[in-house]
Formats: C-alpha cells, structure tokens, sequence
C-alpha cells in the first residue's frame, strides 16, 4: 500500500494545489491581516466569482478571460462594502467585534442561499480545452487545469507581492495597517487607502474564484470549507505577511494531499481547520509574524 | 419574585399545552422554537454579555446530541441521563475551546469555534458506532410517563429546560460574574486593569454557554428517532443562535428570548409553506438589517419608543 512514490506524487500535487490555496487566501491577507476587518464573507465572495465565471462561460468565454473580466466589478464591490463597513461600524467606534463579524457572517449566508436559489446545490463546472487532459512528464501525470491554476496563482502572488512592496499605494496599504494615525499625519487619507485595500483583496477573488471552477466542481456550500482552509492559510503564513502567504499555502497543500492519499477523502475536510485549530494553539503570531 | 412567579406559570402553561388535545405538530415545531430559545440564550452568556462570538454553535449540540445516542446505545440510558451527559460533555468541550484561543482576540475565538464543528463532523464521519455518515435509526423508547405521545413528554422537557437556561441567563447577568463579563465587552484592558480575572470569567461563561447548547441538542436524536451528522453539524445553527440576540437585543436576558420566540415563528412559518433554504436567508437579512439599522435589537427600539413617547 504504501511507497514513497505515491508519496511523491501526492506531495508534488500539493505544491500545485498549495499555490492555489495561497492565491486564494491572499485577499483575505489584505483584509483580514492587514487591516484588521472580520472579513468572514471573503470565501463566500470566491464562490460567487466562481459561479459568475461559469455564467460567462456559458456564454462560451474562457474561463480565465471570464475571472479576468470580473476584477473591476469585484474591485467596485470590495470598495463599496468597506465603505459602507466603515460609516456603519468603524466610524461610530465601540463594540465593532460582534456586529462586525454578525455583519459578514450574516452577508456569507445570505450569498450561499442566493447562489442555492439561483443555482441550485447542483455541482457546476466549466468546459475549456485545457480542462481534462493531462502533461505526463515520464511516469507522472499533471493534469492541465491543475498546471493552469498553478502557474496563475504563483502570477497573482508575486505580482501582489511586488505591488506591496514597492508602489507607493501598496506601501501605503501596508503603513494603514501598522500605524494609522502616523498614516493621516502623514498627509494620506487612511479611509481612501483602506478602501483601495479591500477593492484589490475582494477582486482577487475573481479570478481565484474562475481558478477554483477550472480545477473543480463548485457548488454554494463550498465557502465553508473554504473559511477554513483561507483563514489557516492567513493564520499560519503570520498576519499579513505577503511572501508567508504563499509558504503558507504550499504547507497546506502538500499536507492535505499526504492525508488524502494515506487516510482518504473523507478525513481531508478536518485538515486545514486541525492545522488552523495547531496554530491558534502553539503559535497564534503565524510562522513569520512579528 | 415576579420572575420565578412568571417561571412557575410558564411551566404549568407548557404542562397544559403537553396534556391538551391540539394539534401533534404543533409540538413538533414548538420544540425547535425552545430548543432555539436555549441555543440564543446560551450564545448570548458569551457573545452578547462578553463579546465573544462562538460561530460554532453546532459543535456544541452535535456533542450533546452524539453524547446522548452514544449513552442510550451503550447502555439504554434514560433521557435524563442523555441530557446530563449531554451538558458535561458540551461545557467540557467550550472549556477545551476556551483554554486554547480565549486569551487571543474575539475573531481567533470565532474562527477556533468553525474550525471545532469541521474537525468533529469528521471525526463523526468516520464513526462506525454512531452510524459514521449515513447515520443512525434510533427507536424510541415506550416510556412516555404520563403523556400521550413522546414528542409531547420531549416538548414539555424541552420547555423545562428553556426555562432553566433563561433562569441561568438571569442569574449570570445580575450577578458578579455578568458584571465582569459586560466590562470585558467594553474594554478588556480597563477590566484586567481593575482586577477582573479576565481569563477566568471568560472560561466560566464559554464553558456554561456550551454545555446549555449541549444540554438543547441532547434531546435531539430522540425527537427525530434518526441522527446523521450533515444536519447535526448544520452551520445553519449558528447563524440562528446568534442572530436572534442580536435581532431580539444582546444587552438583556430577555433579548435571545425575544429573538427566538420571534425568529423561530417566522422560521417555521416558511419552512412550511415555502422552503428551508428560505428560513436561513430570513435570518440573514434580518441579522445584517438589525446589525446595521438597530444595533440594540428589538429591546434598543421598544426603549427608543418608550423614551419618544413620553
């Protein structure tokens, strides 16, 4: 039964699922890590990116096109919903924990019952050329939509890393996060900057969403494994560290690709939230946080 | 005075409604109305008094609901038993919960409680002796002490036992440790600073708070004479549990009260004449309607209206 081949090649299907697991948890980074919001509906908004990817093509455009066309509307989207977070919660100041986090719990379930309503609890998936074959590199086998993911998700991870460390508003972003008050002193409006924040960590669902259709069924309850699997991601790369995001990533991946393979698939669900539950315990501050 | 006077009577009027002719359904919706009036109560010891949000409300009553089948298979326990049971093991687990993440911030605590649900629904999954996925048929025992029909003797525990919660609620609220609880909500530095035992009051409402969920998801197995853990482990629990406080008012016992009886009515109401992925979206648009319009719940309104009106 078991062999390190197998072994191997689980790890090596990891990898490629673990940078996706990065680029998807790398919004919730920039929400949830960086500026502090309770941003629980942020997997719920990756469904959605998902299903809106599979209406558009329906329409017979490809599906990453499809995510790629979608980033300004769920840019508008990430603004509008902080906005409106801030002058509801933020702004009136005391007891935001509760009705901040009732607030995007709330938002999560009400998307899930829409997309049933709309969709049905149906699996949904797309068709692409590139979907269902596979590379084989001598014995082992890669399937396309697998290498596509992977290759867009590293993409969007260093690019995001790029953006943060070296523009102007992405250093911007990460300075809201350590010190506001330095931030408005410093002549930038922190609102203005966090609303850009949130824009690029809501659009990047988008396309992760569009990824997670191309190497996969979804359907609408999807989201609650995905809390888990986003927020250990967060947790355990360190709040808000962009590179640890997708070290991070890659952990889970190969992970729970080793479980699958040696325990089985039913036991995959319980491992990003058991390393979530290790984290919180051992090491609350991530493997790279201050 | 007037509450235990009003506790006595509530008793007598869900005895009376046990022993009356009406309607089996009836009974039958009426016990998650007071099953959900324990669950918001409960959430709100922890949530509303302290500002902790447990989203992992499920955990809690599958333990109590899995405790009890466990219990009545292994040994044909009675329901009494099931229930305590039930309760220990729930408060033990929100102990567990408590001691790993209650000294991080509220949102490490949240996350922790849906980590819990996942992680138990998978141990439970592959749990051959309580029915692993498909689940379990229980067969209800024939005792029904002086009832007509079982699910009349569970609805009148049922509503004993919300009683209890409510009166626990209460106590919690007036005493010392309620007062400990609501200066941690408003400022858990300025209450550690005074010398409140932060940590310690925290533990003690996490654990009471899980082991009522415990105690209202232990009748459970019995009333549907069936567990199986996709619905036991519903995340659909949580968001009713925590948002009837925050509809019905999170500052006051009476809030989850409130909440429930009226969340839970509308609830069953569209359940049974439209559908069950409907009952959820209520919630939800309600929760964020309130969180956003009447942060105070329907208790903040009634106050703002009495003040205005006078």
């Amino acid at each position: 039964m078991f062999s390190f081949e197998l072994l191997f090649e689980a790890a090596l299907f990891g990898i490629l699922l673990g940078c996706f697991y990065a680029a998807v948890s790398l919004g919730l980074s920039v929400a949830f890590g960086l500026l502090d919001v309770p941003y629980v509906a942020h997997p719920a908004l990756l469904i959605v990116g998902a299903y809106f990817t599979y209406m558009l093509s329906g329409m017979g455009i490809d599906p990453l096109l499809a995510g790629l066309l979608l980033t300004p509307v769920f840019f508008l989207v990430g603004v509008l919903l902080y906005r409106f977070y801030y002058e509801t919660f933020e702004k009136r100041g005391t007891d935001t924990g509760v009705r901040g986090l009732g607030f995007f719990f709330g938002i999560a379930f009400i998307i899930e019952v829409l997309l049933i309503l709309g969709f049905g609890v149906d699996q949904r998936s797309v068709r692409a050329s590139y979907i269902g074959s596979s590379l084989e590199i001598g014995e082992y086998r890669f399937p396309y939509r697998m290498l596509i993911a992977f290759g867009v998700a590293l993409l969007l991870t260093l690019v995001l890393t790029l953006y943060f460390s070296k523009t102007f508003n992405g250093r911007a972003i990460k300075a809201v996060g350590q010190d506001e008050a330095a931030l408005r002193l410093m002549g930038a409006n922190p609102v203005k900057i966090k609303q850009l924040a949130f824009g690029i960590a809501t659009a990047v669902n988008a396309l992760a969403g569009a990824m997670l259709i191309i190497v996969g069924p979804v359907e609408p309850a999807m989201d609650r494994i995905y809390i888990g699997r986003t927020f250990c991601v967060v947790v355990l790369a360190g709040l808000g560290s962009m590179s640890g995001t997708l070290v991070a990533g890659l952990i889970l991946g190969v992970v729970e690709s080793v479980v699958l393979m040696t325990l089985g698939a039913s036991w995959a669900p319980a491992v990003a939230f058991g390393l979530l539950l290790l984290m919180l315990g051992v090491r609350p501050q991530g493997l790279f946080g201050r | 005075m007037k509450f235990w006077l009003s506790c006595a009577v509530m008793t007598l009027v869900v005895f009376g409604l046990a022993m009356s002719g009406i309607n089996e359904y009836l009974f039958f919706a009426g016990f998650v109305i007071l099953q959900f009036i324990i669950l918001a109560t409960a959430w709100n010891i922890l949530g509303g008094y302290a500002g902790y949000v447990n989203f992992g409300v499920p955990a809690f009553v599958a333990v109590g609901a899995y405790t009890a089948v466990v219990l009545f298979k292994a040994i044909q326990a009675p329901l009494i038993v099931q229930i305590i049971g039930g309760g220990i093991l729930a408060g033990a687990l929100g102990l567990g919960v408590g001691l790993l993440t209650l000294k991080l911030r509220g949102i490490f605590f949240s996350i922790a409680t849906v980590a819990v649900v996942f992680i138990l629904e998978t141990v439970v999954m592959n749990w051959r002796y309580v029915g692993g996925a498909t689940g379990l048929q229980l067969t209800r025992p024939s005792d029904v002490w002086i009832f007509d029909s079982y699910t009349r003797m569970l609805f009148f525990v049922m509503g004993l036992l919300a009683i209890g919660a409510i009166a626990i609620a209460r106590y919690i609220q007036d005493s010392y440790l309620g007062q400990g609880l609501r200066a941690v909500r408003d400022s858990e530095e300025a209450a550690e600073c005074s010398g409140v035992p932060t940590l310690k009051i925290k533990l003690i409402a996490c654990t009471v708070s899980g082991a009522l969920m415990g105690i209202a998801g232990a009748p459970m197995p019995m009333y549907l004479s069936y567990i199986e853990p996709t619905s036991t482990f519903n995340l659909s629990y949580s968001i009713s549990a925590l948002g009837m406080p925050i509809i019905g008012g999170t500052s006051h016992w009476l809030g989850p009260l409130i909440g429930a009886i009226l969340l839970g009515t509308i609830q069953q109401v569209v359940t049974v004449t439209i559908s069950s992925e409907l009952n959820v979206l209520v919630v939800g648009v309600l929760l964020v309607l309130f969180v956003v319009l009447a942060p105070e719940g329907v208790l903040g309104l009634v106050k703002k209206w009495k003040q205005s009106s006078k």
